[in-house]
């Protein structure tokens, strides 16, 4: 059984080619278009990795995120952060809210693939 | 004189009437009133006190008692040239507080007492019924006179059959122009002028008539003297006691009477008017009166002695073959009969509708205030009571037979209204007196009028048992009706008024003297009494509510109407010094000022209860009133410009601090404004990048293919529109846009603008409720780009309404030169704390799921209003999402 | 309460309005007296007083009453928006 991807993301394209993505390499992707119920969502799933929209309706991904580090049951879940506000503030904004990995929107299919792979291996803190 | 041409003559002149109470309506609704609101017709609307009992009653009193017809024009004009003492400052008041009837201004004056209001409302209603009997019966008299009188003539119509004619025929005309607006400070412009037309009919006739007998009949004014000695008349005695009581009863029932009060008081449109009426009224009384006397002389001389002298003025020419005078003569009774009617029926149903019904409804319903048409409801409760007033004249009518003479009738009425005038005076000019005072004396007054002359007028066993007359109840011989306390031989009139007014003015003195006055009470007191002392603002009422102005305002609404409400509120909120929103803070002089438009509508005791209700019951303690008393003293030692300084000064802080805020906002979003647009950009980007980048790598199923080709294709879509609408609101913004003017029809593009929104949604049918005739109007203005912005508001509405069953409405109006159009959905609404963002740029409404579109729609909306020279805001308080647009009706090209 | 300053001593015109206003206020007393002052005299149709007399007396009172209001009335509502003086 492969390992498990929980996506956040609400533009229904952006999810739809990330999972083309992921599941071309093997991934079983879940996927969530609504910040609401994310957090108990990944507590139930307790997936491998986490990819998470910065910008959601109903919540932002930054709260998602402190939720799930609130949890204890998924404070540890790598999660890897999508922002298509490229600037550096949102960056720092993700990682002091406990994002493992950052990508910012467009990115290439390679970049993403290669974020999962090494946040699933454990290399979480590493960055 | 032919039955059937006779009531085509009336019919002929009830539409000649109606058509000048329409036409002047029409004026008033587009504001050019002109001299229609001029002190000629203030005068002549005054005129009402010359019922058809003047007309036909004056001649029938003199040929009975002499001179003494002379007393009850006499009075009112003492009261009148004597306007600076009591007529100015009633005038002032009803202005000031908005009063809307007699029993409303004794309510506001005794706190917003509704059981004063109550009483003396009953009071109005019982002493009027008479008096409105008596004008139905002068009308069948008449009708009977002409069946009569000629050879030619008809059968006696059915007197019963010919009263509930009339009355039904005056309750219709009365309930079209008297119900039209609901704040009687808005007047009946229709009603006033009306009844102007028909103080001058009334007068010519009279007079025509008057110049035919002395002229005519006796031969000029030498020959007239010497008929006049020589006539039964000459033997008139003037009693002392009656005519000086007369005197006195008329000049207090001028003041008192509801319909004079309605005239005099509500319907003034300025004060100034006043003192033109202050001679002029005199003069038209005079004038009616100067032929009453030969009239009765050369009646009693050529007619058979068993003729009505109440009938003389039809009866005269009609014996002398004079058929057209009589026929004028006959229109002028019927102008005096129906003009008295219709505002005392309209005075009458005001107060029924303010004092009894809308409380009793309010009792009930205490959520009414807030939902529920109140306009509407209002109006209905007027619309029942005139024609239940009309009923119950009817009724009068038909109980009493129409027998008893003209006069009496009337002077019965008189004292029963002079009840008011110690409330009324001692309100006033005496701060000390309390609502117990007037409570006391009201009832005391009433029961003493009914005990000692309206039950006794029935004659004996009709309505008190002749036993009692005669001996008083159970023996007592100092409780006989008409000869209270012993005082025997005195004119049972004259003793009535008497007792009553001296019993009432008793009572309520004492009672006064005695009680405590609560807050409301002691507020009102000053602020009526020093009316026209300084008045450092209104007396504050409120303290800072925790009122939400939003709330006020559905309530105001329901009330005002939507214009006048939101006008009124706009108006408050400029004078904030806010220029975004609608909606002031509920500050006291804003709730005050509130409270004063609301009894406009509905009468004071009513307004606070229902602004009450939302402000919650907000208690004024006497200390508060100290406060507030020390508070103005303090004020009053400012100057009047410091005043001036100050509240500019408020203002500009007020403008001051909203800029800021709107700086401090924008600033953020300024910032915000670059990373919005890199979001916008990268999201589309991320999908063309991904699926492009799939696309290269190959090796796909050619349907896979084709439909990553379609979201790139969609995403580039997405980017274009993006692009033009930062284009097109960056043009727009530097104001270098190129209009291309013309004259269009709103309607069309607003049918454009539907069918162009349809494709939001299409699955959600949604319901318009439009106006088609008021869209039907051409503006001169940038068709394509308006129509731009009804897409937007309608789009808008299709996507964000979630109503079960979606509805849309579209109000068209002109308002002083400018369209105004309403686009109102019913669904949520837009929360509060986001209606003052929302035409930003990027501004999306919180939880909103899943919008499409940058949030640019609303800002390129208000850029493009701006430039047609219009302007586009938030309406609160429609129950659903609603933008207001304003927009020139013609728009012309700026100079370059 | 503390009123505001007065002036003691007004100018020529207020000066004027102010007694053009208790003449005003006189009138209607003045008017009063006309019309009871009939009740004193002896009643009518004894031979030494004729009703049309009485008649003649009544409406020329009344007309003069009338004009004396007449030319107050200008001058009052002029007056109108000044301070209270009671």
């Amino acid at each position: 059984m492969g390992k498990q991807v929980l996506l956040i993301e609400d533009e229904e394209n952006i999810a739809e080619a990330i999972r083309f993505i992921l599941s071309r390499d093997g991934w079983q992707v879940a996927h969530l278009a609504e910040g609401r119920g994310a957090a108990l969502k990944a507590a139930e799933l307790m997936p491998d990795v986490v990819i998470l929209d910065h910008m959601l309706p109903g919540a932002s991904g930054l709260d998602i995120l402190a939720e799930l580090r609130a949890r204890p049951a998924t404070a540890h879940l790598p999660v890897l952060m999508l922002t298509a506000k490229g600037q550096p503030r949102d960056r720092e904004a993700a990682e002091r809210a406990g994002a493992d990995r950052f990508l910012a929107k467009p990115f290439a299919n390679a970049d993403i693939l290669a974020e999962v792979r090494a946040l699933a291996a454990g290399e979480a803190g590493a960055a | 004189m032919p039955f059937n041409l006779l009531v085509l003559a009336c019919l002929a002149y009830v539409i000649f009437l109606f058509s000048v109470a329409f036409l002047v309506e029409r004026r008033a609704g587009q504001g050019q009133l002109g001299w229609l609101r001029s002190p000629l017709v203030y005068t002549l609307s005054l005129s009402i006190y010359c019922t058809a009992w003047t007309f036909y009653g004056a001649v029938g009193y003199a040929a009975r008692s002499g001179l003494e017809f002379l007393t009850i024009y006499l009075g009112p004009t003492l009261v009148f040239i004597g306007w600076w003492w009591l007529l100015r400052k009633l005038v002032r008041i009803g202005r000031r507080h908005r009063v809307t009837s007699i029993a409303d201004l004794i309510s506001s004056r005794f706190g917003k007492s509704n059981s004063l209001g109550v009483v003396a409302t009953l009071m109005a209603v019982v002493a009027a019924t008479p008096y409105i009997a008596l004008q139905l019966q002068s009308v069948v008299l008449s009708f009977g006179v002409f069946a009569s009188a000629t050879p030619d003539g008809f059968t006696p119509p059915d007197a019963a059959q010919t009263a509930i004619w009339v009355a039904a025929g005056l309750a219709l005309f009365t309930v079209i122009f008297g119900t039209r607006n609901l704040d009687a400070k808005e007047q009946h412009h229709g009603i006033v002028t009306a009844i102007a037309v028909e103080a001058v009919v009334k007068l010519v006739a009279l007079v025509a008539v008057g110049i035919f007998v002395v002229w005519g009949l006796a031969g000029g004014i030498g020959p007239m003297l010497e008929r006049i000695d020589a006539s039964p008349l000459a033997g008139w005695t003037l009693q002392p006691g009656r005519w000086t009581g007369l005197l006195f009863l008329s000049g207090a029932a001028v003041i008192c009477l509801p319909r004079m009060f309605q005239v005099m008081v509500v319907e003034n449109a300025d004060e100034g008017h006043l003192s033109r009426a202050s001679w002029a009224f005199p003069a038209y009384m005079l004038a009616m009166s100067l032929f009453i006397v030969p009239i009765a002389v050369m009646g009693l001389e050529r007619l058979p002695a068993d003729a009505n002298p109440d009938m003389f003025v039809l009866t005269l020419p009609l014996s002398e073959g004079q058929g057209a005078l009589a026929m004028l003569a006959f229109l002028g009774g019927f102008s005096s009969a129906t003009s008295m009617v219709i505002v005392e029926a309209i005075a009458l149903a005001t107060m029924v509708s303010n004092h009894i019904v809308m409380p009793a409804w309010l009792r009930l319903r205490p959520a009414a205030a807030m939902a529920g048409d109140l306009r509407g409801l209002v109006l209905n409760a007027r619309r029942i009571s005139i024609a239940a007033v009309m009923a119950m004249g009817y009724g009068y009518h038909s109980l009493s037979g129409g027998s008893a003479a003209l006069a009496a009738i009337g002077l019965i009425a008189f004292v029963g209204v002079a009840q008011f005038l110690p409330a009324m005076i001692g309100g006033i000019f005496w701060r000390g007196a309390t609502r117990s005072g007037a409570m006391a004396g009201l009832l005391t007054g009433f029961f003493t009028w009914a005990y000692a002359l309206f039950l006794p007028s029935f004659g004996p066993d009709a309505m008190l048992p002749a036993s009692l007359l005669a001996e008083g109840p159970a023996g007592i011989g100092w409780l006989r009706p008409q000869a209270l306390f012993g005082v025997e031989g005195m004119d049972p009139l004259i003793h009535a008024l008497f007792w009553s007014l001296m019993l009432n003015g008793t009572a309520f003195f004492v009672v006064s003297v005695l009680t405590f006055p609560g807050p409301v009470e002691r507020l009102q007191g000053a602020a009526f009494v020093n009316v026209f002392g300084d008045q450092p603002g209104s007396p504050r009422r409120w303290s800072e509510g925790e009122a939400e102005p939003e709330q006020l305002l559905v309530m105001a609404q329901r009330l005002l109407g939507e214009d006048a409400a939101q006008a009124l509120f706009e108006t408050a909120a400029r004078a904030q010094g806010k220029t975004e929103t609608l909606l002031p803070d509920p500050t006291p002089e804003f709730l005050s000022e509130l409270e004063q438009r609301l009894s406009g509508s509905v009468g004071a005791a009513t307004a606070h209860a229902m602004v009450s209700q939302v402000v919650g019951w907000a208690t004024v303690s006497v200390e508060d009133l100290m406060a507030v008393a020390s508070e103005s003293a303090q004020r009053m030692e400012y100057s009047a410009q410091l005043e001036a300084q100050r509240e500019e000064l408020a203002r500009t802080a007020g403008a001051l601090r909203e800029a800021n805020e709107k700086l401090t906002r924008l600033s953020v979003q300024k910032d915000a404004f670059l990373s919005q647009i890199s979001h916008e950009l990268r999201t589309p980007m991320t999908s063309i990048r991904a699926f492009s980048e799939i696309l290269t790598e190959g090796d796909l199923p050619p349907e896979m293919v084709a439909r990553n080709g379609r979201i790139i294709h969609e995403e580039t879509k997405r980017l274009t529109r993006l692009l033009d609408d930062l284009l097109d609101l960056s043009v727009l913004e530097s104001g270098k846009v190129s209009l291309s003017l013309g004259l269009a029809n709103l309607r069309e593009m607003i049918d454009r603008a539907i069918q162009a929104a349809e494709q939001v949604k299409p699955e959600r049918g949604f319901t318009f409720h439009r106006d088609l005739a008021a869209e039907n109007l051409f503006l001169r203005t940038d068709a394509d780009r308006l129509t731009q912005v009804f897409i937007n508001l309608i789009s808008n509405a299709r996507k964000y309404c979630d109503a079960a069953s979606p509805e849309i409405r579209i109000n068209v109006r002109i308002r002083g030169g400018r369209v105004v159009v309403d686009v109102i959905d019913n669904g949520r609404g837009i929360p509060k704390e986001a209606q003052s963002t929302i035409f930003e740029k990027f501004t999306r409404l919180p939880n909103e799921a899943r919008a499409k579109g940058a949030g640019l729609g609303l800002a390129i909306c208000r850029e493009i209003v701006a430039n047609l020279g219009g302007s586009i805001a938030y309406l609160p308080g429609q129950g659903g999402a609603a933008f207001r647009v304003i927009l020139p009706l013609r728009l012309e090209r700026k100079a370059a | 309460m503390r009123r505001p300053r007065r002036p003691m001593f007004l100018g020529r015109i207020p000066y004027r309005r102010r007694r053009l206003r208790d003449a005003a206020r006189l009138l209607p007393v003045f008017g009063a007296f006309l019309f009871i002052l009939p009740a004193l005299w002896s009643p009518p149709g004894q031979g030494q007083r004729l009703l049309s007399g009485d008649v003649v007396y009544f409406f020329i009172a009344w007309a003069i009453l009338v004009l004396v209001a007449a030319a107050f009335a200008p001058g009052l509502s002029a007056a109108e928006d000044e301070e209270e003086d009671d």
